[in-house]
């Protein structure tokens, strides 16, 4: 199992879809650190950096689409998204082209650079965003079979990506598929539904937790829209207590998502988000806002201990 | 097809905006002010044998594009697009209204035969033009993208940033027409927020500009028939008059987005003959 972090899995992915002459990618001056240079180094007549000019990006990579083209907007997730909602709206979603937004650096996990830098309403921000829909990988194999499943799909994409290096969580036998959850882990009693850097995070509690002797279930959630209601709703059933971790704000993201499919099936239990509360992060790095903001294995296993007792 | 001679193409523009105040008129809201600014524009692109197109064959690859930025003049766009036979003159009827057939909604969007793109917010037509003819040049086609913008548009920071970016990527095959009428929704131009010196913002940008009068038929055909710069796209500031071609709509804000009353309309059509 292969590790690293998710974008630079995303720039290796781009590099090896290259051949396809019907993918473009597009970034905005961050090319090195999003990793979309790998591609651009070696089919440059295919790559269009437009320097630090997001609204602009967003709109060219969907005048590209119109033309049959398959458009990878790179950017760092703060500025993609944040700079050009209405961009997104109109001439993305609205417009239903074919560009796949690609946000790295996201949650606090991004660190130091402050909460300007760490995108933590970005999966808000798309999933109310109609024919739009979110896709946040957690780990490397994940992240090359779900750039490949983006590129064949046909619409518009939100792609969610990390910077920090994640262990190997899947091998090559896994199949992701868009729209799916997965069972990573099986256990009893209680199910944590994570998404992106979360899973790692989790499985770190969980280690916490065997040695205790709890052995709960964890669940894969990498399509956040359209989300797997039916893995959400199988695992809630035979679990009596319900965990979800994101490393977003607790509005709008994977909480919500699975909140709202619980509502909706009539599935009411004991439910606990992990997720950043409502306000802004400060500097430091990811492992320590992790901790000082309750997202990391230490409070997922409190949050699981607390539950069960 | 022979393409229409210039006294031709005057009767085309005059038809188009009888057109478009009626389906403006039968709608009961819209914007004529700026549809009749573009009207002499738009038939000489689309009548005038400047744009390359097949309305039987819309989605032709090798067809040159038109963006229509500044979105809102649906009334003078629609009324085109049935004169060029991508929807029928019929179709106008749902102008505006609920479950219309062809999607003629307030503002363009791509389910309409003949429409690239949505738009209506304003500033980010420029950029999709310009992804087009990247992408034509991609395809090795010569095609051609058009992009009309209007001038309170350049208001919007995005049009710059597309600006840079077409020189850039050298896309002489992008052409923008500013239709400056120096009239916005609010105030006149010049008072909202002054364009000038509008050529040498654009020349700064190392665009090629062009200035043309853009209700001379004559002279919009000749610089829309100018061969193409070798590496820098092309910007074409065309004056126009906001309201043109109605006394009582001429130059005035008010007559931006309001559908005309009945005495109005006939009024307005007694002019246009």
């Amino acid at each position: 199992m292969k590790e690293g972090a998710t974008r630079d899995a995303y720039g290796q992915a781009l590099l090896e879809m290259g051949n396809d002459q019907r993918i473009v990618v597009l970034d905005a001056g961050v090319s090195d650190s999003s990793r979309s240079k790998k591609f651009g180094d070696k089919y440059p007549e295919r790559f269009f950096n437009v320097g630090i000019a997001e609204a602009d990006m967003v709109c060219t990579a969907a005048g590209l689409a119109t033309t049959g083209k398959i458009a990878f907007a790179t950017g760092f997730a703060c500025f993609l998204l944040g700079r050009t909602m209405d961009q997104i709206l109109v001439s993305v979603a609205y417009s239903n082209t074919n560009v796949k937004l690609v946000g790295t650096h996201t949650g606090l996990a991004v660190g130091e650079d402050g909460p300007t830098a760490q995108m933590i309403v970005d999966i808000a921000y798309m999933r109310a965003i109609p024919n739009m829909i979110v896709v946040q990988p957690a780990d490397w194999e994940e992240t090359v079979q779900a750039t490949r499943a983006l590129a064949e799909y046909e619409g518009p994409a939100y792609f969610r990506l990390g910077r920090p290096k994640i262990k190997g969580i899947f091998d090559s036998t896994y199949k992701f598929e868009i729209g799916k959850g997965r069972v990573v882990k099986k256990g009893s009693d209680l199910v944590i539904f994570a998404t992106g850097i979360m899973v790692q995070e989790s499985l770190l509690a969980l280690e916490i937790l065997a040695e205790e002797g709890i052995n709960v279930s964890l669940v894969n959630i990498s399509t956040l829209k359209p989300i797997d209601r039916d893995i959400i709703i199988e695992m809630a059933s035979s679990h009596k207590f319900i965990i979800t971790a994101e490393d977003h704000n607790c509005i709008g993201g994977l909480g919500d998502a699975v909140g709202e499919v619980l509502l909706d099936a009539q599935i009411s239990k004991p439910f606990k988000r992990i997720a950043v509360k409502d306000r802004f992060a400060e500097t430091g790095t990811g492992a320590e806002l992790f901790e000082k903001y309750g997202l990391s294995a230490n409070h997922i296993s409190l949050a699981v201990k607390d539950s069960l007792k | 097809m022979t393409i229409p001679d210039i006294n031709q193409l005057k009767q085309i523009a005059l038809e188009l905006r009888r057109l478009t105040l009626k389906i403006i008129f039968q709608a009961g809201s819209g914007h004529p002010g700026g549809s009749f600014s573009a009207t002499d524009l738009m038939t000489a692109l689309f009548f005038g044998g400047i744009l390359n197109y097949d309305s039987s064959n819309p989605n032709d690859p090798k067809r040159d594009s038109f963006v229509l930025s500044k979105g809102h003049v649906t009334g003078i766009y629609y009324s085109v697009l049935a004169k060029a036979g991508y929807i029928s003159e019929s179709d106008l009827d749902s102008y505006r209204k609920i479950n219309s057939p062809k999607f003629l909604s307030g503002h363009p969007h791509p389910k309409t035969p003949g429409i690239e793109i949505a738009s209506g917010s304003l500033g980010q037509g420029l950029s999709v033009g310009h992804g087009i003819a990247l992408g034509k040049k991609l395809d090795g086609y010569n095609s051609k993208v058009y992009v009309i913008l209007g001038d309170g548009e350049l208001h919007e920071g995005q049009i710059w940033e597309a600006a840079m970016s077409a020189d850039k990527f050298k896309s002489n095959n992008l052409i923008a027409i500013v239709d400056y009428n120096k009239v916005a929704q609010d105030n006149i131009t010049k008072d909202l927020k002054d364009l000038e010196p509008i050529e040498d913002k654009w020349r700064s940008f190392n665009w090629d500009v062009h200035r043309v009068d853009g209700h001379n038929m004559e002279a919009i055909i000749n610089v829309l028939k100018l061969p193409l710069h070798p590496i820098k796209p092309r910007v074409i500031i065309a004056d126009t008059i906001k309201g043109k071609g109605v006394s009582f709509m001429e130059g005035k804000t008010a007559w931006h987005g309001v559908a005309p009353s009945p005495e109005d309309y006939d009024k307005a059509l007694k002019e246009l003959v």
